[in-house]
């Protein structure tokens, strides 16, 4: 296949950026998208050009390193994939490629596609836990039983992968489905209960101190999430925000 | 220097008891003066990290990822073994260990797996507190399921995610901390070297890689945690940045690095599709928990299936060779790793393979799925011959246990492995070698810790499935904390440590000559040409059979190429920016280094055994053949000034407690 | 720091956009069902606006509030959109909204300033000259004349033509608006489906209703 690449070339956070356009052939419907950018990269390298810049690391679609905005969506235009798991079958020969940053205030550019994505390493750090000290001797694993339903809806929401594509996504900006992914796993486990009223309280200051911007439920988030995580997190999420704030 | 293990006295199921009363403890006061360095914040680090600070330790953690989260660690699929033995089937944590001895081929260390089988049910009941959401069954308790190479169900999981769940329970432990103050994290920072001051490790040095500043950071203890080097085949499953600088580094200056032949290739990977190809994924083990692996039986069916003219559905039953059923029939398709793997490539080797490359074979559903299809029928009071509806129930159930694994295949590979068979072949995977460490997880450095699959000590010559997760928990949540502290205890008037030392200055001016040397040195080749072709001598000399010819001139070529690699490969860009190439260079640079002493070292060892395969020592019947007499030890090198020039030292294995035998799974 | 930060947190403004949504609706119902009155028997609703028009608890309490609903449903309303906007401050090359969302959901802004535009025009035509007649000029109590101000407005096809079109944007703004407003304040069970299916009927019915209206009095007088 030929195609041609329309990548957002940005020197460093300070730096201006600009898309510059790349023409590349010999790409296989069977590579992935990052290998296409690999073969780029080799090309620009011999060129004796820099090579673009992402971020990518485990390539099997669950480390949440991966990102770019490709063609106007976030992992591209396959469903429930990241961009590592995104093959070149998804075009066709002669295709132009936009090929961008995740963009958002809370997500600066450090480098070409390369964003700081810290803002949500500071959320889950607010509160994102269950605050159990490591001993060994806490209870048996099985004396609290958990209704299967809310197991397995505790585990839907904590596979979450926080690449950041429901920010990139919503118009607004918005991180409500990554916040309220890891509330909803707790909220949905006994265990989480005890600190659920704090937590969410803390994560969602957090999450408005780092600039992301406001939730008009349009939806994307979810279709655009890699791992499917549900609107319903987001539902529980403001329940569980309004209910804390009332009780004080 | 002779190598001193420091296992402690008494009989194996005592020894960590009476070693844990007896160690020297440091009160909670002064544990905020002392510091720790952890490199790597996967299962191992993040869970050391978290603990560390719990204890009130001075943390001071470092990922070259953007977040500890996204550790390789994540990508583990299937499970975590523990002897809990909530199924009533038998398990103990003497089976535990005793199963993990004999998985490892007798060549692991006794005292250490037997902790590590006590400290398991530790970790589950931890990871519950910690709100990680294991499979549950329907009356709310833990569900468990089985995995090569035991007759137990000891697997805990989180559906094809169990890795990620941990991974995450370890994080959320770590972000406490982190938000407490108590973990200084430092994202996106390679370890480049580690400073030694007065026989002890004190600090490393490391490149911020979004600035490319060359930092000093200075601790009373080193603690690495940087996982396996698998990516010396430059293809495997693990992340594309896992990479063997730490653990390398640390060598260099004086800890040694044991078994690094030790390799285990996992029999159920997504097979390469082409020369494009920059890493492989991998299918979890626990679908062999339903699915059959076959190849045709007739050669002329496997040539017509290569050749595209025959689908695998098309094959009668009496035509297929289920050839682990065949040749095991006590554990079938649940036969260990090594040799699982071993008998795909033999049935490949003799023609059978049956995708176009010839090196792949299948793993095939329909069996579970028509199973499952009746049982269900049954439950729901249908009609259990209405063929149609046995298997859409039957594809339901499958798709429940498996689906994400389903789907990640027919993404890559873009077939529906519900309807045809997968394909999987054989893919580098875990390193059971590494570092070598004492029964305190400390390296012949003095202060400098090594845990995970950065060390070697757990697994022996092969690893079971489900046994990495358990290791990475237990040495970071419970075996490390009470070690470390014992070390530490003498240390605790020292105060902060300097980084102005000379010292200090020396690995940093080392660290920044390595960098100026591959930036100015005009090549014209990118890194991954040099990767690219370490990666190909290792799989084809260095890989799943290995021979005395094979790996003279392995460690040749290596040797070859590195010379090559630092006069041609060119670094775009500056050392002071972001920039990945170099990261990616300065990584291949010590896997360069590694590979030869990998192959020296397989050289070395005149028998097979796990994951080592040497096609001289084998039985008639292709086995693995083990010399005991002679190899019953943990072949330990000292770095000399080059891989050619390591010196081996000699850890005798004692087995006290298990019988060397001649492993069988048939 | 609870009660401090809900006044200030993203949710507790979502919430309040969602409420005072909720009010709007709940307004628009009930005005619906007066209109269509005129539909059927212009005495029931001369006697129904005399009774709004002068009802004292609906004139100096329910109106206030309403005012007040739909002041603060507009300044939200930008002030957000300003805000959203801010946290993306470069946008994308090439964006592809369609593939994930609806027109309505991505576009409130755009139906909500519509429908902002058309109330100025219906206060205009309606409001003030009522406020006027009733309040300024203190003119004489004249319980038939609503019939005959509705529909002489509905003469000129230019503002019947007009009032079809905000209508139109209503119904866009109310078939994201009515659902998105229980997803924010957390109502999302096995009710939810049902609901879904009402927000999506209400967002047809009384917009096109309210166009019915219109047209049924600029083509019958």
């Amino acid at each position: 296949m030929k195609l041609t690449l329309k990548i957002w070339r940005q020197k460093n956070a300070a730096a201006e950026g600009k898309i510059v356009e790349y023409p590349i052939d010999g790409i296989e419907p069977d590579m992935s998208f990052l290998e296409m950018l690999d073969i780029l990269n080799d090309e620009l390298i011999v060129k004796g050009e820099d090579t673009v810049a992402f971020d990518h690391d485990c390539r099997e679609g669950i480390c949440g390193m991966c990102s770019l905005y490709i063609n106007g969506e976030a992992h591209g235009p396959d469903r429930l994939v990241t961009t590592c798991q995104l093959h070149m079958r998804k075009f066709k020969d002669g295709d132009t490629i936009f090929i961008e940053p995740f963009r958002a205030k809370a997500f600066p550019v450090i480098k070409d596609l390369v964003v700081d994505r810290g803002a949500f390493d500071r959320i889950q750090q607010s509160g994102g836990f269950i605050s159990v000290n490591t001993s060994g001797n806490t209870i048996d694993a099985n004396t609290i039983p958990i209704p299967k339903h809310d197991a397995d809806r505790a585990f839907d929401a904590a596979t979450c992968i926080g690449c950041g594509a429901c920010v990139a996504s919503c118009k607004n900006s918005s991180a409500m489905l990554f916040v309220s992914a890891k509330v909803s796993q707790f909220a949905l486990l006994p265990q989480g209960k005890v600190e659920a009223a704090d937590r969410v309280l803390n994560m969602v200051a957090q999450m408005d101190a780092e600039g992301f911007g406001n939730c008009t439920n349009t939806g994307a988030c979810e279709v655009e999430c890699p791992k499917g995580i549900s609107l319903e997190n987001i539902a529980r999420m403001n329940r569980e925000y309004l209910s804390a704030s009332l009780k004080g | 220097m002779a190598l001193d293990s420091k296992i402690p006295g008494g009989s194996v199921s005592d020894k960590w008891t009476n070693y844990k009363d007896h160690i020297n403890l440091v009160n909670p006061a002064n544990k905020r003066n002392l510091d720790i360095i952890v490199v790597g914040t996967g299962l191992a680090g993040g869970s050391a990290a978290a603990t560390l600070a719990e204890l009130g330790y001075n943390v001071k953690a470092f990922c070259f990822q953007d977040s500890p989260r996204r550790a390789h660690s994540i990508a583990a699929q299937g499970g975590i073994n523990a002897a809990k033995n909530y199924q009533g089937d038998g398990d103990s944590t003497f089976r535990l260990f005793y199963d993990t001895v004999k998985g490892g081929d007798y060549r692991a260390r006794e005292a250490n797996v037997h902790r590590l089988a006590e400290v398991s049910v530790n970790i589950i009941d931890q990871c519950v507190a910690q709100g990680v959401p294991f499979a549950r069954e329907y009356g709310g308790l833990l569900d468990n399921r089985s995995f090569g190479g035991t007759l137990v169900s000891r697997t805990f999981y989180a559906k094809g995610q169990t890795g990620q769940q941990l991974l995450l329970g370890a994080y959320s432990a770590m972000n406490r901390q982190i938000g407490r103050g108590k973990i200084k994290m430092h994202n996106r920072h390679e370890m480049l070297d580690l400073v030694i001051v007065n026989g002890k490790a004190r600090g490393i040095i490391a490149r911020n890689l979004v600035t490319g500043e060359i930092e000093r950071h200075s601790a009373h203890a080193v603690v690495i945690a940087s996982g396996g080097y698998g990516n010396v085949f430059f293809l495997s499953t693990n992340a594309m940045g896992s990479n063997v600088t730490a653990a390398w580094k640390i060598h260099k200056r004086g800890a040694y690095f044991a078994n690094p032949c030790y390799t285990q290739i996992h029999p159920t990977c997504i097979p390469v599709s082409g020369d494009h190809q920059a890493k492989l994924t991998l299918m979890s083990e626990s679908l062999r928990n339903d699915g059959r692996i076959w190849v045709p039986a007739k050669l002329e069916d496997a040539k017509a299936i290569r050749e595209g003219k025959l689908k695998p559905t098309q094959i009668a039953e009496a035509d297929r060779d289920y050839y682990l059923e065949r040749r095991y029939p006590a554990f079938g398709n649940l036969v260990p790793r090594d040799i699982a793997s071993r008998a795909a490539k033999e049935r490949c080797d003799a023609g059978f393979g049956v995708n176009k490359t010839g090196e792949a074979v299948y793993l095939d559903f329909a069996a579970a799925i028509e199973r499952y299809g009746v049982d269900q029928a049954r439950l729901k009071h249908l009609d259990e011959n209405d063929t149609a509806l046995v298997i859409k129930l039957g594809t339901e159930v499958v798709a429940n246990k498996y689906g994400n694994l389903f789907q990640m295949y027919e993404k890559i590979v873009d077939e529906n492995p519900y309807a045809t068979p997968m394909m999987i072949y054989p893919a580098v995977h875990y390193t059971m070698g590494g570092t070598w460490v004492d029964y305190n997880l400390q390296t012949t450095i003095p202060g400098c810790f090594s845990i995970g699959e950065s060390n070697f000590s757990d697994h022996g010559a092969n690893r079971l499935g489900a046994s990495a997760l358990m290791q990475g928990l237990a040495d970071g949540y419970f075996v490390l904390p009470y070690t470390i502290g014992d070390y530490l205890a003498p240390d605790i008037k020292m105060g902060t440590i300097s980084t102005d030392s000379a010292e200090f200055e020396q690995a940093e001016n080392n660290v920044k000559q390595q960098i100026e040397a591959l930036m100015n040195n005009g090549g014209s080749k990118p890194a991954d040409y040099f990767h690219k072709k370490l990666g190909k001598i290792m799989w084809d000399k260095v890989g799943m059979a290995r021979n005395a010819d094979g790996l003279t001139e392995a460690q040749n070529e290596i040797a070859a190429i590195r010379e090559e690699f630092y006069k041609e490969v060119k670094i775009p860009g500056t050392a002071d920016s972001f920039n990945p190439e170099l990261a990616k260079a300065l990584r291949i640079a010590d896997f360069l280094e590694l590979g030869e002493l990998f192959a020296k070292d397989a050289l070395h060892r005149n028998e097979s055994c796990g994951g080592h395969f040497r096609e001289e020592y084998q039985t008639p019947e292709g086995e693995a053949q083990r010399d005991d007499e002679n190899f019953a030890y943990v072949a330990a090198w000292e770095y000399k000034g080059s891989p050619s020039d390591a010196v081996l030292h000699k850890e005798q294995l004692v087995f006290d407690n298990v019988k060397l035998v001649q492993r069988s799974y048939k | 720091m609870a009660k401090s930060a809900l006044l200030k947190s993203s949710i507790a403004k979502k919430v309040a956009m969602a409420l005072s949504g909720l009010f709007l609706v709940l307004f628009l119902a009930q005005h619906f069902f007066i209109n269509m009155t005129s539909v059927f028997s212009a005495d029931t609703f001369n006697s129904i606006s005399h009774f709004m028009g002068n009802n004292p608890l609906v004139q100096f309490v329910i109106q206030p509030i309403l005012i007040v609903g739909v002041i603060f449903h507009f300044i939200m309303g930008f002030v957000l959109e300003f805000k959203n906007n801010s946290a993306r401050p470069i946008s994308y090359a090439k964006n592809n909204g369609a593939a994930n969302s609806s027109w309505a959901s991505r576009n409130m802004i755009v139906s909500g300033s519509v429908v902002l535009a058309f109330l100025l025009l219906h206060f205009y035509d309606f409001w003030v000259p009522e406020m006027v007649y009733k309040y300024v000029d203190v003119s004489p109590l004249n319980e038939t004349r609503y019939f005959h101000e509705l529909a002489e407005k509905f003469e000129s096809p230019i503002r019947t033509g007009l009032y079809s079109l905000s209508f139109l944007l209503l119904s866009l703004h109310l078939w994201h608006g009515f659902n998105s407003s229980f997803q924010s304040v957390g109502f999302n069970n096995k009710y939810s489906k049902s609901l879904h299916t009402l927000g999506y009927a209400f967002a047809i019915v009384v917009p096109f209703g309210f166009i019915f209206i219109a047209l049924f009095h600029h083509f019958n007088h």
